[in-house]
């Protein structure tokens, strides 16, 4: 079965630069990413996982390196472009939900519509509710959710605008084991589907549900493979 | 982003925070209302005045002693007393050959003195006039009769009082045939005006008429007058009248030592001083828009780090900073252009209230509701909006959508 390739990165490096403290954060990153992959970053704090996550995520952009989306450089787009580059090709799930408080589950999961060319596309927004099986609670406030039940609010609201891409940042961080699961399973689903998900993660467990694991350390690609090669932070050994 | 959505984000997030959103609204009400309720009260006030003076008529023309500017307070106010100006050139005035439209012609000249009757003392502004006074003044007598034109010309020590002065002196007795002393010497009450209420700047209910030489001999020792006034047959030859008469005291006096005058004239004045004093006032009241203006900046400036993290989600799923800027400007222009719709209708309540107010007191007061003061109220308030929602939408648009999302 011949993937396409979806992301291309080529040696991106990140340099963060304050007052005349320069702080380099990612070194030479090549990466290839397939469609419909499961991938999981994982690394200890301030090895650059989230930065790599912002930069193929079109938050951030790197200092040096070209990005390649669907063979597009998109390492010199201007903050409209990208704005537009995640409103299309991207959903996100955080760590700390980052639902619209007050606000009903139709209308958190409608959000990226708002800002896109179909902001009506009721359809839409219902179906990615029922795709996490939450139709039973559509009308209700997100204060009124549990967090499992507000984690899948943000999963129907990043998947509600079909994107190619779902990137899970610690998904199920604010989650017991269980609850944390469920989510897991769903983003499994949606991956089985034909969707990449991209998932950064420090817990072992949660990585283990991706058929892919990139480590990263100081900025650069420890390994990356189908197995947890991963060493952990404190122990400086490998933790298998 | 379909402005239908910007002003769906703004309205809920208005309506959420209920009471932040009256409370912000709260200073700009104030300010538009006392912006709103300054142009009507200064503009019923002003008709208080106009409505007076435009029913003395406008076919009325008034001389006054000592030259002028156009529009300029006489020389009378400023003390100076100009003593050019006599009944003769009044008389001068009715004759055919010098103006072909003069009616009626009055001239008037007063002083301040005691009136006495018994034991009644008032401190009075007597005033020596022509037989013609009724007439001119478009007065009415209650009881008696005017003095003529004889008793004018033979300086009859007879008086004419108005219906104030009149009850002051003699409470329910009638005073006419009483006797009564001004300044020392015996005056033969023979009349009273019928009530009629102040108008402009004088009130002739605290009128006390006496014959013009009489006045001018007996009490004052002087042959000149203050001013005259002048009917003319119709109001249409005003103009031409006014220049006649310019024309004729010029060639009686070779000095434009006069000004002549006509409530046309009169309105101007009073109007350019009563609108300087309203705009004094509306100008005082902008300063409280400026206060609510800056309330609401900071209002705002609170809002968009409360909200720092929903900005950074929604920058994630696809704002540009653009459709953020949008977001919070519109939230203050709604804030502001409520507040100045809810400024402008309680400034027109009350405006409304007073005027029925100073109508029951039977003063002759206008409703006025200048629509030009609506729409600078409501555009002011809605700029205010714009500029103070600047500095806090920019500052929300600026934020880093990564920073923002880890802000906590």
């Amino acid at each position: 079965m011949s993937k396409k390739t979806l992301i291309e990165t080529k040696d991106i490096y990140k340099e963060y630069v304050t007052g005349e403290i320069v702080t380099p954060v990612l070194h030479n990153i090549n990466l290839k990413i397939e469609e419909g992959e499961f991938i999981a970053i994982m690394g200890p704090s301030g090895s650059g996982k989230s930065t790599l996550m912002h930069i193929l995520s079109f938050l951030d952009t790197s200092t040096k390196g070209k990005y390649l989306f669907q063979g597009k450089d998109v390492s010199k787009f201007d903050d409209e472009a990208l704005a537009k580059m995640r409103n299309k090709n991207i959903g996100f799930v955080f760590q700390a939900f980052n639902l619209l408080p007050r606000t009903s589950v139709f209308d958190n999961v409608r959000l990226p519509l708002v800002y896109s060319d179909r902001p009506n596309d009721k359809k839409a927004v219902e179906d990615a509710i029922e795709a996490v099986g939450l139709t039973n609670r559509i009308n209700n406030h997100s204060n009124q959710l549990s967090g499992g039940e507000k984690q899948r609010v943000a999963i129907a609201r990043a998947i509600v605008n079909d994107p190619y891409i779902l990137f899970a940042d610690e998904p199920t961080g604010n989650l017991d084991s269980t609850t944390g699961n469920q989510i897991l399973q769903i983003l499994q689903d949606i991956s089985e589907k034909g969707r990449t998900v991209i998932m950064v993660t420090h817990e072992k467990e949660t990585a283990e549900h991706a058929k892919r694991i990139i480590c990263l350390r100081d900025g650069k690609v420890e390994s990356d493979g189908k197995n947890h090669n991963c060493r952990t932070a404190r122990k400086g050994k490998l933790n298998k | 982003m379909e402005n239908k959505e910007v002003a769906k984000i703004a309205w809920n997030n208005l309506h959420v925070n209920r009471r932040r959103t009256i409370l912000t609204m709260l200073g700009l009400i104030i300010g538009i209302m006392s912006v709103v309720l300054v142009m009507s009260v200064g503009a019923g006030a002003q008709s208080l005045i106009t409505n007076q003076i435009q029913r003395r008529g406008t076919d009325q023309i008034a001389v006054l002693a000592g030259a002028s500017e156009e529009t300029g307070p006489p020389a009378q106010a400023m003390g100076i007393i100009i003593t050019t100006l006599t009944d003769e050139d009044g008389k001068a005035l009715l004759d055919r050959h010098n103006t072909s439209h003069v009616r009626l012609v009055t001239s008037y000249i007063s002083g301040n003195d005691i009136l006495r009757y018994q034991n009644v003392e008032r401190s009075v502004t007597y005033t020596g006039t022509n037989a013609s006074y009724l007439e001119q003044e478009k007065g009415e007598m209650d009881l008696g009769r005017f003095f003529d034109e004889g008793e004018e010309a033979g300086h009859s020590r007879v008086m004419i009082l108005g219906s104030e002065i009149a009850k002051e002196l003699f409470s329910n007795q009638s005073p006419i045939g009483e006797n009564v002393k001004l300044k020392r010497k015996q005056f033969k009450v023979i009349g009273v005006l019928k009530e009629k209420g102040s108008s402009g700047f004088e009130n002739l209910d605290n009128a006390v008429l006496i014959p013009l030489p009489t006045a001018q001999r007996d009490l004052m020792g002087v042959r000149h007058v203050s001013f005259l006034r002048i009917r003319i047959d119709d109001e249409k030859y005003l103009r031409q009248s006014v220049e006649e008469i310019k024309q004729t005291l010029f060639e009686r006096h070779n000095d434009t030592d006069f000004s002549v005058r006509t409530l046309e004239d009169m309105l101007t004045m009073l109007t350019t001083i009563t609108n300087s004093l309203k705009f004094f006032l509306v100008a005082i009241a902008a300063i409280s828009l400026f206060v609510g203006g800056v309330g609401i900046m900071n209002i705002m400036l609170i809002a968009v780090r409360e909200k720092t993290k929903e900005i950074g989600l929604r920058k994630s799923v696809g704002a540009k900073s653009r459709d953020i800027m949008l977001q919070f400007l519109s939230e203050t222009v709604v804030i502001s252009a409520v507040a100045g719709a809810i400024g402008v209708i309680l400034g027109l309540l009350i405006s409304f209230v007073i005027a029925k107010i100073v109508q029951s007191l039977g003063y002759d007061y206008s409703f006025i509701i200048s629509p030009t003061s609506i729409v600078v109220a409501f555009g002011v308030s809605s700029i205010i909006g714009l500029v103070f929602g600047i500095v806090p939408a920019k500052k929300a648009a600026e934020l880093n959508p990564i920073d923002a999302l880890r802000y906590e």
